[in-house]
């Protein structure tokens, strides 16, 4: 019996010692050829993930000293920040720029300003609307890797003749919501047949509707959701359920197929107009949908001209984590993806825009989505609108998400919607300023 | 008679011992992994309850703060009401049906064996595919289900969109899962005495009266421990409604306790939120079995009774 438990004490001892030797070589990043290995991860997968897999395949070709290993990995977000959390972060991840300030707030980040200055990557080298969004706090925190302008898609084929060029569709939000309803059609039974347009379709980005009204979402350290601005925005939206019905709308959504299939309601022709990203294009040549269509600014209220050309931006972005073991090697693949050259393949082939002050007109010549030259006018413009750069970001647009589904489904009039999300959200602020911030006050 | 030596006494703890100390280290496997995966996040999220922990920092001491900020939160008590409400849609509507289906079940039909297969099968479905695949019967313009309201001319409801229905639609979406209680009460049923339904018969009991006094309180502990299975089930619901209605659409409609709870956790950064959340959950499951045990009292009858 001694013998067994010796053997079995020894049996133990053994697995113990080998996760200790080998399990510190599993996570070593030093590859067998002498090559430091970057791992990045990274959320897409499909032909994005193939995309961005040729743009490390052309890096890692490109010199002998570091192997970048590309990772596609779900809820990339949530497990960076643990994986950060837990000291055994990726060297890049691919996040989106709506997070940089949450990140950078938790401290979940590598400052990109000094290795940034190190390599002469420079504010001038991008379009202002897409650099400014990763800079926070006066420190730079990211660097893009594709960006995108969403704005308004219309189907020319389901507008009547005369509204039916980026010249003649209607500019102002008045004359847009006119011709929204009267194309709307319904069946002999009162269901939906067509709608012009419906805010909730697909209803990504709920948040952007009050900067469309010239609406701010915070102020200095005050938060403004429920703003005049913001207030006129959602009960603009509440006109849909209105007009439409609430009911009539949740019961025609409902029959919706999914984004990025033939059944998407755009490309269906069940909606006339959507907002959606540059990256539409590359869905309805997918589709082999032959109709025309066309993209313009989303119009603006007929008291504010100055909001004329408004379109908004979104932006996947690179970062590389607190607590890497190579940082310079990482931001050496990062500033590669920065590459004219590399950066217009990139974005090419997933049908978004380019970062880039400076582009190629054979980006603008082969890219799938043929309005790329006005998107990418549209990103310059100076009343493009990033997502705002605030900690609670995820909360905001979850708060505001909710009171445009509760003016959408008529449970709550958009004055009341507004005024809960902002009693909410005031109370989580406070407590993210003195919880995450540090704040005393 | 012959009695032990003093050597053999102490021969026989030493092999005592050494079989212990031979059982643990087999056990160990085990016990190492319960105590690092199971009772250490039990712990620690008790203490981190009373933290601000946002992960990337230390926690930091708050005391009561989170559970007071809990008390005030109106999402919080909105999330309570929606899991309270499919519990007591879901649990009582899962156990007649799987009664139902398990008396059918018990029958003497040629094919048994196919059926019970076929009803149980359905349980063996993963929650992400049957959270996919309920999006397209329960889909308010062309889901098989409203086809027939539509046939009769009636306006079906949206299931999927309306906030009136859409808890109701997963509550009708858990008797999907009921096969795993199906086949207990079947186990049940079958270890029913058939003296007693003969002796019912002799007193010229019915099919009705044998079921509600022979075999529901034969059953009575089966139908106890799938109740209180169903309490904890249904305050943990999460992947059904994760899939089906992202964020709790519509307005809020299906956000369930643990959805918060998942979303303080690691979409805002406060585990230390999220824990409080926990352990207020852990409260209400332990009341509310505590509660059923008790009602049980004179309603569960024991065979050793």
């Amino acid at each position: 019996m001694t013998t067994k438990l010796g053997l079995s004490l020894l049996a133990v001892g053994a697995v113990v010692v080998a996760a200790a030797v080998y399990g510190d070589m599993a996570v070593s990043r030093q590859g067998e050829s002498g090559k430091v290995t970057v791992v990045y991860w990274e959320k897409w997968t499909g032909a994005e993930g193939e995309a961005m897999q040729r743009a490390v395949n052309d890096f890692n070709a490109s010199q002998n000293r570091i192997f970048v290993q590309y990772l596609s990995i779900s809820d990339i977000d949530k497990k960076t920040l643990l994986a950060a959390a837990g000291s055994n972060p990726p060297d890049v991840a691919g996040i989106w720029q709506d997070q940089v300030a949450q990140f950078a707030d938790a401290k979940a980040l590598t400052d990109l300003t000094d290795l940034a200055a190190q390599n002469n990557v420079k504010a001038s080298d991008y379009i202002p609307s897409f650099y400014d969004g990763l800079v926070y706090h006066d420190r730079l925190w990211a660097l893009p890797s594709t960006p995108s302008v969403i704005c308004l898609y219309v189907r020319a084929d389901l507008v009547p003749k005369e509204y039916a060029t980026q010249e003649t569709f209607p500019k102002t939000i008045e004359a847009f919501d006119d011709l929204m309803f009267k194309i709307s059609t319904k069946n002999s039974n009162g269901t939906l047949k067509m709608a012009g347009f419906l805010p909730a379709s697909p209803g990504w980005y709920p948040w952007a509707w009050g900067p469309l009204f010239g609406g701010k979402l915070f102020v200095g350290d005050k938060l403004t959701i429920n703003s005049p601005e913001n207030l006129k925005a959602f009960e603009w939206t509440a006109l849909f359920p209105k007009n439409l019905g609430a009911q009539t709308i949740a019961s025609f959504q409902s029959g919706f197929g999914a984004f990025a299939t033939p059944q998407d309601p755009f490309l269906d022709g069940k909606t006339a107009c959507e907002i959606n990203g540059v990256w539409k294009a590359g869905y309805i040549n997918g589709a082999h949908k032959t109709f025309p269509w066309f993209v313009v600014p989303f119009p603006y209220p007929k008291d504010h001209p100055e909001l004329a050309n408004h379109a908004f931006i979104n932006e996947d972005v690179l970062v590389i984590p607190r607590g890497t073991k190579h940082p310079k090697e990482a931001f050496e693949f990062v500033k590669f993806i920065q590459r004219q050259d590399v950066m217009e393949r990139l974005c090419a082939a997933q049908g978004k825009n380019t970062a880039l002050a400076k582009v190629s007109e054979n980006f603008f010549k082969t890219h799938q989505n043929r309005e790329i030259r006005y998107l990418d006018h549209m990103a310059r413009s100076s009343n493009v609108i990033p997502a705002p750069q605030i900690g609670i970001f995820p909360q905001i647009r979850n708060e505001i998400s909710v009171a445009a589904q509760e003016i959408n489904t008529d449970q709550k009039s958009a004055k009341q919607a507004l005024d809960d999300a902002q009693n909410r959200l005031e109370g989580q602020w406070q407590l993210y300023r003195t919880q995450i911030l540090g704040d005393a006050k | 008679m012959a009695t032990l030596s003093n050597t053999d006494t102490r021969g026989c703890e030493v092999s005592k011992s050494r079989d212990l100390r031979i059982g643990l280290l087999f056990a160990s496997p085990w016990i190492i992994g319960f105590c690092v995966f199971l009772l250490y996040p039990v712990v620690a999220s008790l203490r981190y309850s009373f933290t601000s922990y946002s992960v990337l920092n230390p926690p930091r001491y708050i005391g009561l703060a989170n559970y007071q900020e809990l008390a005030g939160d109106s999402v919080f008590w909105g999330t309570m009401k929606n899991t309270l409400l499919y519990l007591i849609g879901a649990v009582p509507l899962m156990t007649v049906v799987a009664i139902g289906l398990a008396l059918l079940l018990n029958t003497k039909v040629k094919g048994m064996a196919f059926y019970r297969a076929m009803f149980f099968m359905p349980s063996l479905v993963p929650m992400v595919a049957q959270g996919t695949l309920f999006l397209w019967i329960f889909n308010g313009d062309y889901g098989v289900l409203n086809t027939p309201f539509r046939k009769l001319g009636l306006t079906p409801p949206n299931w999927l969109g309306d906030p009136t229905w859409t808890k109701w639609t997963l509550v009708l979406i858990a008797i999907w899962g009921c096969g795993q209680a199906m086949i207990l009460y079947l186990a049940g049923l079958q270890d029913v005495p058939a003296s007693l339904y003969e002796a019912s018969e002799l007193d010229g009991a019915g099919l009705w009266q044998k079921t509600k006094n022979v075999t529901l309180p034969m059953l009575s502990p089966v139908i106890l421990f799938n109740v209180i299975m169903g309490i904890i089930g249904a305050i943990q619901l999460f992947a059904v409604p994760y899939v089906m209605f992202p964020d709790g659409q519509p307005a809020r409609s299906t956000y369930f306790v643990t959805s918060y709870l998942y979303d303080n956790a690691f979409n805002y950064q406060r585990m230390g939120y999220a824990s409080a959340i926990a352990w207020v959950m852990f409260v209400v499951t332990l009341i509310l079995t505590l509660f059923a045990i008790r009602f049980s009292d004179r309603h569960v009858h024991y065979g050793s009774n």
